[in-house]
């Protein structure tokens, strides 16, 4: 296989350094932190926040560091030349033959979002020494909060499934300890329930997915490439080998994206994500934009060959991917109209968005997908925290848009500033982040023949404008309304973090928030803006820098004789390649004289008149949504208030969005009430009055059996001495068992005979 | 199979040192309560003590063979002998059962249940311990029934006078249960010892002798050394006694059931119903497969029937061992090593769950989840730590409980040769969804308990604040080390692995792969 070992020997070594070759450190600093924050956090003079800070901090720093040595590193690689992952492995665990790794796989997509998990999470934990001081469990929080982080970062540079699974599952641990935070309350805890359990219903498909994928893959990956079938790497490979049998590897891609479906919150298990929003505001901003619901659509991203080839990505038609994207775009944005929590708009948002990304994902628009997580994660970050800010400072621990807030751009400038630039940059208008991100994704949609689901990502994009300005509308302009007028409600939402210093603070009416929540939110605000500049298509090739620091070149690798044992990085040599980097063959065509590891992908060119299409559906939508929030919140116009009373028709689909289309019924009171009531106690009658029915039904036939045998032969029969004897031990036996003196003998008779008549026909049968 | 002698006192001295604490305590008049909880104490340390020297001698890079073997006349009429030994297999669940029993003991320092007594039931436990370590050690089929069956005794008397109001109902069910498998057991052994021309009872011997024994033959022998072991296991449907006696037993008992004695089953088809009779083994696997998932759900869905916590955790073992019966279906050496590891695992968390329960019911007079609630508020490290045990049980990855249950799902997707693959990957489906439901019922289990304010203590009768005290000092030394290996082996799985893993392969090397 060593065909190209001569020209291998031209390309350029590629330049490593320590923060790639350390990058298992980034997660492994929030778990020490972790660690100590429960050991002695409480003794701290900052009761362990300190040490969840600093561990961000120096997550953060080394992500950062790792992302400039990984484009230095793509920037020494010859053009045609194969990025390698900076891949370290060590062996875990073996069993029956089976070696479980653990390590770290360092590429483009990993940097990225390691990146932006460790910063959001930095300032998220910066806001939340502000937002939750004087909370009753200030140290769990923070304990929680970093392990989070900790798990997510885990995930992300896994080199392995077993250790992507840890990091997910770790994930769930800590949004159920987030979410239900404050837990004396029943609706928290409940959501926290709710949370787990619903991804816990979606992680049925990873346990199955990736142990087919595991013993499918195995023996290739051995082979080949000298990894387990557990390896990203190894799994990325052996799907575009040729390999694979076309309905395991369907099965998989499915199993897996069920998975997805659950921790992302795709339709029909986003009914999670809104409930979610009963955890403290820091914990939304962190799950909503980098961690836990990216964590699905990262799934998906970086095991993409087994997608691409068992679902048939590029291929005529739609797939499951897009479907459920497109679906998951749509009813999620209609349901963010009839919401009057603020968190909770922002909640559907993040579920429609999420859509845009396994839309992206399911039409071949890898890049723009992951782009799409990088900028989502700066502005929905800002916008939650904007959504803390305004509870915290102005309606008094309140979310409900219609009745505490209204009219709060004059008291809050900075949060009303960093929310617009946020909301426009979630609009996707230019040259906001969203911007670069969205329209990508929906242009690439068309560009590879999607036309139906480009049309659905249009519409995705008016909703999100209108209820994005409606809700805005109701926030910061209009009149002030309840708390926010001043007006004190004691039964808010938040109420239970109401606390000593948050008294003093609510005396002064409606005010801005402090810098320690204010800084965060005014950095975000300017990566909103900024962020997208980084894959700007607009300005040619020359500004799609995430293009060529992140996307995995399709370009096929010749692979030495399996390399590299615990503790080595992997080597890899690349052939120079040149007569294969005129046509990739990689997703389109079996490789020949190697491996792939990324299919070959299409980037649609960018056209300034297909973006001012898309920016006029955004505008519209924004002059929409305006003049109706105009006329139904603040003039109330009459045409328009109660109309949904008046209209037979509206009313339903009023309430049938209010009622989430009926899925959380069917999901509580119908698919979990049942299993938890009637069927369990169906299954606990059955074992009560059927198992041990039978039990107690051939004690008492053998008991009346042994009465007769008793009365009928034994009185008659044997003497008086074995009778006498025989009645002593039974006095004794009842004597000892007042209560169950019946049983005693039942079951010594039925035992007893059963067991002497199966005796004899085992013996019979043997001889 | 060679075995390596040196050293061959030592089993027998962990083994029976506590039947010499036994001797001593009947020596000792009744009114002495503490120097009796002295005795006790020093005699399970000792034990423990000579439990960890062996593991200390052991050649972990020899875990296949059998090790310290000894080989002495016993029973020459029927060509019984005192043969012991362990290897990799029995070496961590010997030692469990030590460490068990230790803990047990400690914890019965502050503890002694109703009606008292501390001399007769600590002379039980350590009876108990003999019996334990003895069916982990024995090497010969007889030696192993009448350890197997010494373990019943004073778990009977254990859960019939220390048990709580249904206790005579409780200790007979699970004491006539387990005797009627054991019958059919014995009747399978004699079978086994004549079929193979009634040279000897010796495992090892039979290993190399029993696969030429005709296939039908092999059949009926296993069966009746299925119902033995799935008795004991419990398998679904032969699990009714368990709920009862785990919920009337005292919480010694309890822990001791779910620690050890539920093992004494599976141990039992790896050590012998497997190698002894492979050709049976593979007519029986699917369907052992098929009555562990039904257990995987049927006992998730009796948790969700419960509305006593310590009879979820009950039901809760009836699934966890569903997982580990699925484990060995497989008839992998992958499949066995998960099993093996689920044994353990399951043997700390349930058993630190029982404790829990145990302590619970010292504080609230009940254990009615209904009754119960906010003890993350009362008792914060009692919420925490349970909740922590929860987590575990319910298979979250980097706790022990993940590295039983993943795998042996991850093993039913290819089970041995000969088996049928689809079948088992339906079986696999189905223990997936089982980790649905038990994520279910523990989560709502905690949530019920746990979060939430305090219930109005006077609506459970007697308990006043001060009885709502966190965890004490017996408590915290007889639980450490439980948590600690629940975090270690979720950590570092390979230390088990390790040593289970060559002996697993050595065993199953009949099945070929």
């Amino acid at each position: 296989m060593n065909l190209f070992a001569k020209e291998s020997e031209v390309l350029a070594p590629l330049a490593t350094g320590w923060f790639l070759e350390h990058a298992w450190l980034i997660p492994v600093v929030p778990a020490i932190a972790f660690a100590l924050i429960i050991l002695i956090g409480k003794r701290l003079p900052m009761k362990g926040s300190e040490l969840g800070v600093l561990s961000m901090v120096a997550s953060l720093v080394l992500s950062a560091g790792a992302a400039y040595q990984w484009i230095q590193r793509v920037n020494s690689a010859a053009e045609e030349q194969f990025v390698t992952p900076v891949i370290k492995s060590w062996s875990w665990w073996q069993s029956g033959g089976l070696d479980f790794g653990i390590g770290q796989h360092i590429d483009g997509l990993s940097i990225v979002v390691l990146f932006v998990v460790a910063f959001i999470s930095t300032l998220v934990q910066i806001y939340s020494l502000e937002y939750l001081r004087g909370d009753r469990r200030y140290t769990h929080f923070f304990a929680a909060l970093t392990l989070f982080s900790g798990g997510m970062l885990a995930m992300v540079l896994a080199d392995n499934m077993i250790l992507f699974l840890l990091g997910w599952e770790i994930m769930g641990l800590c949004s159920f300890l987030l979410i239900g935070h404050w837990w004396e309350e029943d609706a928290n805890s409940r959501a926290a329930l709710k949370a787990f359990f619903t991804v816990r219903v979606g992680d049925i498909g990873l346990l199955v997915g990736i142990s087919m994928l595991y013993f499918s893959a195995n023996e290739w990956t051995q082979e080949n490439l000298g990894v387990s079938g557990f390896s990203i790497r190894g799994i990325s490979a052996w799907a575009l080998s040729g390999e694979p049998n076309s309905t395991v590897i369907m099965i998989a891609a499915i199993a897996l994206f069920i998975a997805s479906i659950g921790k992302s919150g795709q339709f029909p298990l986003h009914t999670w994500l809104p409930d979610a929003m009963a955890g403290p505001t820091p914990v939304s901003s962190l799950l909503h934009s980098s961690t836990m619901v990216v964590a699905g659509v990262f799934l998906v991203a970086r095991l993409y060959p087994v997608f691409f080839v068992g679902l048939d990505i590029l291929g005529s038609g739609g797939n499951l991917i897009m479907i459920i994207g497109g679906i998951t775009i749509v009813i999620s944005a209609a349901l963010a109209f009839v919401q009057n929590d603020i968190k909770r708009v922002l909640a559907y948002s993040t579920v429609s968005q999420l859509g845009y990304m396994m839309l992206g994902l399911g039409a071949g628009a890898w890049l723009p997908a992951v782009f799409h997580i990088f900028t989502h994660a700066f502005f929905k970050a800002c916008l939650f925290l904007g959504a803390g800010s305004i509870s915290h400072s102005a309606s008094h621990h309140s979310f409900d848009m219609k009745r505490d807030m209204g009219g709060l751009r004059k008291v809050m400038p900075i949060t009303f500033a960093t929310w617009i630039i946020s909301t426009l940059a979630l609009c996707g208008v230019f040259p906001f982040s969203g911007f670069f991100s969205k329209d990508e994704i929906i242009d690439n949609v068309g560009n590879n023949g999607y036309n139906t689901f480009m049309i659905i990502g249009l519409l995705g994009a008016f909703m999100t404008a209108a209820y994005m300005t409606r809700a805005t509308y109701l926030t910061f302009f209009g009149e002030p309304r309840g708390a926010s007028a001043g007006h004190a409600t004691h039964d808010a939402h938040d109420a239970h973090a109401t606390h000593d210093a948050h008294a003093i603070n609510d005396l002064h009416g409606p005010h801005e928030s402090g810098l320690l929540i204010t800084v965060p939110l005014m950095i975000l605000s300017v990566l909103a803006l900024g962020s997208g500049f980084l894959n700007a298509t607009p300005f040619g090739e020359s500004w799609e820098r995430m293009k060529l620091w992140v996307e995995p070149r399709a370009i096929e690798v010749v692979v030495d004789a399996p390399s590299g044992g615990p503790g080595e990085s992997l080597i890899v040599n690349l052939p120079s390649a040149e007569e294969s980097h005129s046509k990739s063959v990689c997703g389109s065509a079996t490789p020949e004289t190697g491996v792939c590891y990324a299919p070959q992908l299409q980037h649609a060119k960018f056209k300034w008149s297909k973006a001012m299409i898309s920016m006029a559906i955004v505008f519209l939508g924004i002059a929409i949504s305006w003049i109706m929030s105009l006329l139904l919140f603040t003039k109330r116009d009459p045409r328009l208030v109660g109309l949904t009373q008046r209209v037979k028709v509206l009313g339903l689909g009023h309430n049938f969005l209010v009622k989430k289309y009926y899925l959380d019924h069917l999901y509580e009171k119908v698919i979990v009430h049942s299993v938890a009531h009637p069927i369990s106690r169906a299954a606990y009658w059955f074992n009560q009055n059927i198992l041990d029915g039978i039990l107690h039904g051939f004690a008492k036939s053998t008991r009346t059996i042994s009465d007769w045998v008793y009365k009928n032969v034994d009185q008659r029969v044997v003497d008086s001495t074995v009778n006498n004897s025989a009645t002593f031990t039974k006095s004794v036996g009842t004597a000892a068992q007042p209560t169950q003196s019946g049983k005693v003998s039942q079951y010594g008779a039925l035992l007893f005979s059963a067991a002497a008549i199966a005796a004899l026909v085992l013996v019979i049968i043997n001889t | 199979m060679n075995m390596l002698q040196e050293n061959n006192w030592l089993l027998s001295v962990g083994t029976f040192l506590p039947m010499f604490g036994v001797v001593v305590l009947m020596l000792m008049p009744k009114a002495q309560d503490q120097a009796v909880k002295n005795v006790a104490l020093i005699t399970s340390i000792a034990t423990l003590a000579v439990g960890i020297y062996t593991a200390f001698k052991f050649d972990f890079d020899q875990a296949e063979k059998l090790q310290f073997v000894a080989d002495a006349q016993w029973i020459s009429v029927i060509k019984s002998s005192y043969l012991i030994g362990v290897d990799g297999i029995s070496l961590p669940l010997y030692l469990l059962s030590m460490i068990i029993t230790l803990l047990v003991v400690i914890y019965s320092l502050d503890h002694v249940p109703n009606p008292g007594k501390p001399k007769a039931f600590f002379a039980l436990l350590l009876v108990l311990q003999t019996g334990m370590a003895g069916t982990f050690i024995a090497q010969d089929l007889i030696l192993f029934f009448v350890f197997f069956e010494l373990v019943l005794l004073p778990m009977f008397f254990l859960i019939g006078v220390w048990g709580g109001e249904q206790r005579q109902y409780a200790s007979i069910k699970f004491f006539l249960y387990t005797m009627f498998g054991s019958a059919l057991m014995l009747v399978a052994f004699l079978a086994l010892f004549f079929k193979t021309g009634a040279e000897s009872f010796s495992i090892p011997y039979l290993i190399e002798n029993g696969g030429s024994i005709a296939k039908n033959v092999q059949i009926w022998i296993f069966a009746g050394m299925f119902v033995g072991f799935a008795v004991k296991v419990p398998m679904f449907p032969f699990h009714t006694w368990l709920p009862d006696a785990h919920t009337q037993a005292p919480t010694q008992g309890s822990v001791i059931l779910a620690a050890i004695l539920l093992k004494l089953g599976t141990y039992g088809f790896v050590r012998i119903a497997l190698p002894v009779l492979p050709d049976a083994a593979r007519e029986w696997a699917p369907y052992i497969g098929g009555l562990a998932v039904i257990g995987i759900i049927y006992g998730a869905l009796g948790c969700l029937a419960q509305t006593d916590m310590k009879r979820l955790i009950a039901f809760s073992s009836v699934a966890h061992m569903g997982f580990v019966m699925l484990g060995i279906s497989t008839l992998t050496s992958f499949g066995v090593n998960a099993a093996m590891f689920g044994m353990v695992a399951h043997g700390l968390i349930t058993g630190m769950l029982f404790f829990i329960a145990g302590s619970v019911k010292e504080r609230y007079h009940t254990l009615e989840i209904s009754k119960l609630g906010g003890m993350l508020t009362t008792m914060p490290r009692l919420g925490w730590i349970f909740g922590f045990c929860a987590m575990a049980s319910l298979g979250l990855p980097g706790l022990a409980g993940f590295w039983g249950e993943f795998p042996a799902i991850l093993s039913a997707y290819n089970p041995a040769e000969g088996l049928n693959q689809t079948v088992f990957r339906v079986f696999m489906v189905i223990a997936a969804l089982g980790t649905v439901l038990a994520a279910g019922y523990l989560l709502w289990m905690f949530q019920r308990i746990a979060f939430g304010t305090a219930k109005d203590s006077s609506s459970h009768g007697h308990s006043s604040s001060d009885e709502l005290h966190d965890v004490t000092t017996f408590e915290w030394i007889a639980w450490t080390p439980l948590l600690l290996g629940i975090l270690v082996l979720g950590i570092l799985p390979n230390l088990l692995f390790s040593v289970l893993d060559p002996a697993v392969q050595a065993t199953l090397s009949v099945f070929g792969g």
